[in-house]
């Protein structure tokens, strides 16, 4: 056997590839969370943030490529070991859980939720083929009242006319149904992550009793963080924390 | 403590690919002191009386170390306490007037031969995959030649301690034997005799075990709880560790010279 026969066609080898699509893709969306937070300091830093992000061109083509890839080694592993799974089990009549965690008995629902979730999540935000009428093209744009900043460098301009990404994202989430539907996909993220995150650890052989308690404090705290992180946003969008600018609202009346 | 009664649900099934179904047996006034094979052995007494069928149940040594006696009570391999095989399992676990189900080990690669009887051979063709060293016969070595730390050698007579009698497979919901190979690889591949093969022993075993048709793991660590040696999941990671690794030796490896001529 080749070591791609090693990776992609033994149960192992795929388990691996899951963990490590699976590091990748926390990493998105923990820096994709990080990132989007900055709607909370001011429209001028969540608008350069997003005009920065969309100016790097072939990078971000790059990124996007890459995060595709894994998105779909990860889903096309789980399907896979999952139909070789069922084969391999015959049907027992009684049947009892003896210690197996709740989030792990749910992985399988809590992924395609999840999987809708980012279809239109990429629809609303990203396309503009969901709610289209608060989409970023088809709301005024923003002048930058300052410099925006990344490593300390200038990225965006002062002056420079930019999408208005702020009003986008808190009048999307002004559609309640958007905003619950939000919630609970984020909440369900965050229980795929709680089994996730720690089985990753022991796929790739880094656990055992000694620091499994340690890992589960750790991966518990940090999806409820997570979680409260994503739900902070829809929720203070909702409570009339956050509002959109002036100009995008007026522009709405009309 | 006094005897009770229980009704047994036992599936029953006359030969391998046949259909089967469940019959209720009442088992009367039974000593809790009797082991779970020893109330079976009471109700085909009854049966064989009464020119039934007995119940067919696998069954060898009765103390725990054999690795036969494989059935499935009340949904758990083993029945319900920890830490012990069907037949350490004891009347006195279960209530009067208890229903309790008794079924077979219900997974692809161990077919049902008869009622509670399966063939569970696909642990043996894993086990001649990988699970052997090699080592000069003859007279015995000298004790103690070769140097094994105390603490690797206890934690291989850990995972030596499998007796293969598949309640980790029959346990998961995926069918996973890899309590089972972990078991087998860890408890050779911690000892210095068992390097020359490791990497081998490995990638067959793995290889093998998903040829005979066992499913994946997904870390819910069911089998461990059901084993009757408790043996730890640790060694899942350990496997899952040494066949990364092996993987991945394998694809950088330098090939020997060929034979000049060759």
């Amino acid at each position: 056997m080749t070591f791609l026969q090693h990776i992609f066609c033994t149960t192992i080898g795929r388990k691996f590839l899951m963990a490590v699509t699976g590091i990748v893709l926390i990493g998105f969306v923990v820096a994709h969370l990080v990132g989007n937070l900055q709607v909370f300091e001011s429209p001028d830093r969540l608008n350069g943030y997003a005009h920065f992000l969309s100016s790097l061109g072939p990078v971000l083509w790059i990124e996007r490529a890459g995060l595709l890839l894994c998105t779909v080694i990860h889903i096309w592993a789980a399907v896979v070991l999952t139909l070789e799974s069922r084969r391999a089990r015959g049907e027992q009549h009684d049947r009892t859980w003896i210690q197996a965690t709740l989030a792990s008995r749910y992985m399988r629902s809590t992924g395609f939720v999840v999987l809708a979730f980012i279809v239109y999540h990429l629809a609303q935000f990203t396309l503009g083929a969901a709610q289209a009428a608060t989409y970023k093209e088809n709301l005024p744009r923003y002048t930058m009242a300052g410099d925006y900043h990344v490593l300390g460098l200038t990225a965006v301009r002062e002056g420079t006319v930019v999408p208005d990404v702020y009003s986008m994202v808190i009048l999307g989430f002004q559609n309640t149904a958007v905003a619950v539907f939000y919630i609970v996909a984020v909440g369900l993220l965050a229980l795929h992550l709680l089994h996730g995150a720690e089985s990753l650890f022991q796929t790739l052989g880094w656990r055992n009793r000694r620091w499994s308690r340690g890992l589960r404090a750790v991966v518990t705290i940090a999806c409820a963080a997570y979680f409260i992180g994503n739900l902070a946003i829809p929720g203070a969008v909702i409570a009339g924390i956050l509002n959109p600018l002036p100009a995008a609202a007026a522009s709405l009346r009309k | 403590m006094k005897n009770i009664s229980v009704t047994l649900r036992v599936w029953r099934q006359a030969g391998p690919g046949q259909p089967g179904r469940f019959v209720d047996y009442p088992a009367r006034d039974l000593n809790p002191a009797m082991s779970f094979l020893e109330m079976l052995d009471v109700v085909n007494d009854e049966l064989t009386l009464k020119g039934e069928e007995p119940i067919a149940f696998a069954h060898d040594c009765r103390e725990g170390i054999c690795g036969t006696c494989s059935l499935v009570i009340n949904g758990k391999p083993h029945g319900p306490r920890q830490g012990v095989a069907s037949c350490q399992t004891y009347v006195r676990s279960f209530e009067d007037g208890q229903v309790i189900t008794v079924e077979p080990y219900r997974l692809r690669p161990f077919p049902v031969v008869k009622d509670l009887v399966t063939d569970r051979s696909a642990f043996d063709k894993i086990q001649q995959a990988g699970g052997f060293i090699t080592v000069r016969a003859g007279s015995a070595p000298n004790a103690n030649a070769i140097p094994v730390p105390k603490d690797d050698a206890e934690l291989a007579m850990d995972a030596a301690q499998c007796i293969g009698c598949g309640a980790c497979a029959a346990a998961c919901k995926n069918a996973s034997a890899m309590l089972f190979v972990a078991a087998r690889v860890s408890h050779l591949g911690l000892m210095p005799q068992g390097q020359a093969e490791r990497d081998r022993r490995v990638l067959a075993m793995v290889q093998t075990a998903d040829g005979l048709g066992f499913g994946s793991c997904t870390n819910q660590y069911e089998c461990s709880a059901a084993c009757p040696k408790l043996i730890s999941h640790d060694f899942i990671a350990r496997l899952n560790r040494d066949f990364i690794k092996a993987s991945f030796k394998a694809a950088f490896r330098s090939e020997p010279n060929r034979v000049v001529g060759d």
